[in-house]
């Protein structure tokens, strides 16, 4: 393997088996232990439910591979219980918090970045601070305003409330974007003549558009993640979300079907998992945006 | 006027064709001269930021705090009581292993996380082959729907059919199965240990970010000095990472703090309510038993320590920014 220990950071150098003590066995093991749970849940959403519950000393388990994987716990989970339903509506929800969140952090983010207003300072730390407010805090006096506000049990429980713990993220990450946006750029469309707001849209946020992109990414993820108001705010079947769908109605009682479960958990991560994928860089960036605020 | 379109990062383009554009002739209208002002437009473009926020954080904090000193329940408003949920939250025995269960959990996760986290984020800072590849893979952890993955762990963990009892028995570490999440004292043990799974990534790959601003050759003086990793690690790498360290450190203890869906999906809080954190307990009085008094009271009684991270959180960001 071409590892190069001298590469500046590294912090191995000399004989092979200290790069194998250093780095190949640790980083083997790191890699086995993060991405060992998603390849049980694979394994498990194919395996037929007779090779499922055999006891754990039983001679012939084999729990790593099935040699008679099948498609009954992903058939189940679609024709046994409401999963399309709960994709789409995890989906919808996602998508449209994430578009409220967006259009409220880009013109909160650009007012704190450029203007200069009374209780700019204040407002953009109040902003900061609820970021840090966790939902748990919340979730009970939270149930009852959206009970109050006829909201209970719709996807508009979520959709508002989702961008309250996405607007502060998007804000801090778009506001540190504005700020490297040099100044000159719409003081030169104001001097010719655009107003505040079209030199905003028309040329400051165009260039914005890798940290709308992070920020959207990251917004989306956490939306579509979300549990405890899903949970809370939420009671029938074919309003739920996908954590929420397949807590609720995979188990029943004392009993939990293992095989729809896993089945269920595999494809509700799929589609975030693909996203993240073809935006690895701008998630990245965002996750790093958002810790230096 | 002529129309601009901007297209995405062509601003040289836009710049140029703005610069082209006649000159604006006075607007006469108040509703523009006031768009102009930077002191109506700033407060105007936070305007929907501040009424959701407001709305569905603001007002919820208040009411979460007035609930707390009534006798309230699902459907009946209650009457005051003063600080009486308070105090019967306080001498629940169930509560108090559950503020217990909050600080050894969030210490020991934190310290795991972070100490994992750094270890996992310099191996990554080395070059090998497919490092794209495994650093976007060593992210899946923090992206997919925490509850799932949580699934995934609680089947892992199953009493009958647990994999890892599995493994060990294979191995001939073990002869009965380890009740890993069904054993009182190993329960919380093992939620920890989702936790650390889930949150280490986090660490790792804000870390990185902070390692790849530090400059090799530092490390390469100080080695060609004679200096040992050990010592370059503690005297180059961590002083210079201290920073990001702190923030993501922060924000972490907070998230771990105040979580909630590992240990209800794990555990549900059990066996014999020992691994209850605030959040799962709060849940338990307030939604479930429906005694929303007692359930406000119960997550209010995470705000001191909350509170206090914040105010280091924003003391901090200002000193360092302030430098």
């Amino acid at each position: 393997m071409a590892a190069r220990g001298s590469s500046g950071s590294g912090m191995v150098e000399g004989a092979l088996w200290r790069k194998w003590v250093y780095f190949y066995v640790p980083m083997t093991l790191f890699v086995i232990g993060t991405l060992f749970p998603f390849y049980w849940m694979l394994v498990t959403a194919f395996r037929p439910d007779g090779e499922l519950y055999r006891p754990w000393r039983a001679s012939n388990n084999t729990p790593f591979w099935t040699l008679h994987p099948t498609l009954e716990h992903v058939q189940n989970l679609f024709g046994q219980t409401m999963f399309a339903t709960w994709l789409w509506n995890t989906m919808f929800i996602a998508l449209v918090s994430t578009v409220i969140a967006l259009f409220c952090g880009l013109l909160a983010g650009y007012a704190l970045a450029r203007l200069k207003f009374p209780l700019a300072g204040g407002l953009g730390t109040s902003i900061f601070v609820t970021y840090l407010v966790p939902p748990t805090l919340l979730f009970i006096p939270l149930a009852d305003i959206i009970r109050n506000f006829k909201l209970g049990d719709t996807p508009w429980s979520l959709i508002l409330t989702y961008p309250t713990f996405l607007i502060p993220f998007c804000t801090w990450l778009l506001m540190g974007y504005f700020k490297t946006i040099p100044r000159e750029l719409e003081e030169c469309a104001r001097i010719d003549g655009a107003t505040r707001i079209r030199a905003m849209v028309q040329v400051i946020f165009p260039i914005a558009t890798p940290g709308i992109l992070s920020a959207g990414i990251f917004a989306f993820t956490l939306s579509w993640n979300e549990f405890l108001y899903a949970l809370v705010f939420l009671s029938s079947p074919q309003q739920k979300t996908v954590p929420v769908g397949v807590v609720s109605e995979l188990i029943r009682g004392d009993v939990f079907y293992w095989g729809p479960l896993m089945a269920g958990a595999l494809l509700g991560s799929v589609p975030v998992a693909l996203m993240y994928s073809f935006f690895v860089e701008h998630y990245v960036a965002g996750l790093t945006g958002s810790v230096k605020g | 006027m002529k129309p601009i379109r901007g297209g995405a990062g062509e601003a040289g383009q836009v710049a140029a064709r703005l610069a082209t554009a006649p000159r604006a002739v006075s607007r006469g209208s108040l509703v523009h001269r006031l768009l102009e002002d930077e002191r109506v437009l700033g407060v105007l473009l936070l305007v929907p930021t501040i009424v959701l926020l407001t709305l569905f954080i603001a007002y919820p904090f208040a009411k979460g705090i007035w609930i707390s000193l009534t006798s309230a329940s699902v459907g009946q408003a209650g009457e005051f009581v003063y600080l009486k949920n308070f105090v019967k939250v306080w001498n629940d025995s169930i509560f108090q292993r559950a503020a217990y269960n909050t600080f050894v959990y969030t210490a020991i996760a934190t310290v795991a996380k972070l100490a994992l986290g750094m270890w996992l984020a310099i191996l990554l800072n080395r070059h090998f082959r497919g490092k794209r590849l495994v650093r976007a893979a060593m992210l899946l952890p923090f992206i997919v729907p925490t509850v799932l993955s949580t699934f995934a762990w609680k089947w892992m963990f199953d009493p009958t059919f647990s994999v890892l009892n599995w493994s060990l028995y294979q191995l001939g570490l073990i002869q009965t199965r380890i009740g890993w999440l069904t054993d009182p004292t190993l329960a919380l043990g093992s939620v920890i240990a989702v936790n650390v799974w889930r949150g280490m990534p986090f660490y790792a790959i804000s870390l990185l970010a902070g390692l790849q601003t530090v400059s090799p050759e530092l490390q390469e003086a100080a080695a060609i000095d004679g200096a040992s990793a050990w010592q370059r690690f503690w005297r180059i790498t961590w002083p210079l990472l201290l920073p990001v360290t702190m923030v993501v450190t922060l924000f972490s203890v907070i998230q771990t703090f105040a979580d909630f869906q590992l240990v209800y999906v794990l555990t549900g809080g059990g066996p014999a309510n020992s691994t209850h954190l605030f959040a799962t307990y709060a849940y338990q009085i307030g939604i479930i038993t429906g005694l929303l008094g007692e359930g406000a009271a119960a997550s209010l009684a995470m705000f001191p320590l909350l509170f206090v991270i914040v105010v280091i959180q924003l003391w901090y960001i200002r000193r360092v920014e302030g430098r």
